[in-house]
């Protein structure tokens, strides 16, 4: 389960934040996952409450924004999203669509109690 | 409570390390491949096939990547390739991890360096390793629906070897509807359907990669006399 490193990751990146800042205590994380990061939400999840307990974070929710999928055609300029099974094609001139959205995998912020 | 605004990309140190391994790689005019698969595609039997005919025209090493055993190193070796085996309980390799392999493994003189990575078919594709090129090797036999479920590793790859055509015969699944599929997924990927066992195919595939490698050769050349 690959959402073990990445979850590991963002305790890291979140605990290395809060110590420069001198916080005993991080309540929340603010994360961003795109819906083809290739990340799936619910094992995220599962793996960042599995391996937070020995960190700052140990009590910290994890909140997910999920960033759906957007597309442009860049011949045609059409933004229609892609067919249902990920058919990366320009449904109106065929194509190959450019990517816009949906690859995020970010921290946004952490909401932390200070010393 | 206190908002600390961070806007980070959660992989972004595994990015850094990539970025110092692509300009190291560059400064050399050393073209390297990032080879991927599920376990059991066939990567290190098509490697064997693609280094004797790349090795007459290239200096090529090979690093492996495996959870346990140097069974893979082994046989490059075999195939008369130098080959540096790295083991690690991770389900695919990190750019830090090939830093320290190139320590011990000498890369100087090569042109070509190929780094197959561990058999997955999801978690490499978020792992920049630094390479020029991104490899998928699938099997036939593994299904034509797979490119749609495990999309983002097609869609990163440059080119998709569908391997084991031979055996389609004895299977239900369309190789159009595969390919199809493939390219779905990742329009601009080079598609190569091959049959390691028979050799069928390999011949466009070696000359489509051996004019890769050419290609940044002589960039690096050119550059150097500039």
């Amino acid at each position: 389960m690959h959402e073990a490193g990445i979850a590991q990751s963002i305790l890291d990146i979140a605990s290395d934040v809060a110590r420069e800042r001198g916080a005993h205590r991080i309540a929340r994380v603010k994360v961003r996952v795109g819906d083809f990061s290739g990340v799936v939400p619910a094992a995220l999840e599962f793996a960042f409450d599995a391996l937070k307990a020995e960190s700052l974070a140990a009590g910290a929710a994890l909140e997910i924004e999920r960033v759906p999928i957007a597309v442009k055609c860049p011949n045609c300029g059409s933004t229609d999203p892609p067919a249902a099974d990920l058919a990366l094609w320009c449904t109106q001139c065929t194509t190959p669509l450019e990517i816009l959205a949906g690859q995020e995998l970010d921290v946004q912020y952490i909401d932390v109690e200070e010393e | 409570l206190e908002r600390l605004t961070i806007e980070q990309k959660v992989l972004r140190k595994n990015d850094d390390y990539a970025a110092e391994n692509r300009a190291r790689f560059a400064a050399r005019g050393l073209y390297v491949v990032n080879i991927w698969s599920a376990p059991g595609a066939g990567k290190t039997t098509l490697l064997e096939k693609t280094l004797g005919p790349l090795g007459e025209r290239f200096r090529v090493g090979v690093i492996e990547g495996d959870i346990q055993t140097s069974i893979d190193a082994d046989r490059i070796r075999r195939a008369g390739a130098p080959a540096f085996q790295i083991n690690t309980n991770r389900c695919h390799l990190e750019a830090a991890m090939i830093q320290d392999a190139l320590a011990e493994f000498p890369s100087d003189a090569l042109d070509l360096l190929v780094i197959e990575n561990i058999g997955n078919m999801v978690c490499p594709a978020g792992y920049d390793l630094g390479e020029d090129l991104r490899v998928m090797v699938f099997s036939v036999a593994e299904g034509a629906e797979k490119p749609k479920k495990y999309p983002k590793m097609f869609h990163r790859s440059d080119a998709v070897v569908l391997n084991k055509i031979d055996l389609a015969p004895y299977t239900d699944v369309s190789v159009e509807e595969l390919e199809r599929n493939v390219r779905d997924v990742s329009p601009h990927a080079a598609v190569f359907p091959v049959s390691c066992r028979s050799g069928a195919g390999l011949e466009a595939w070696v000359e489509w990669l051996a004019a890769r490698i050419q290609s940044k050769g002589e960039t690096h050349v050119s550059g150097d006399t500039r």
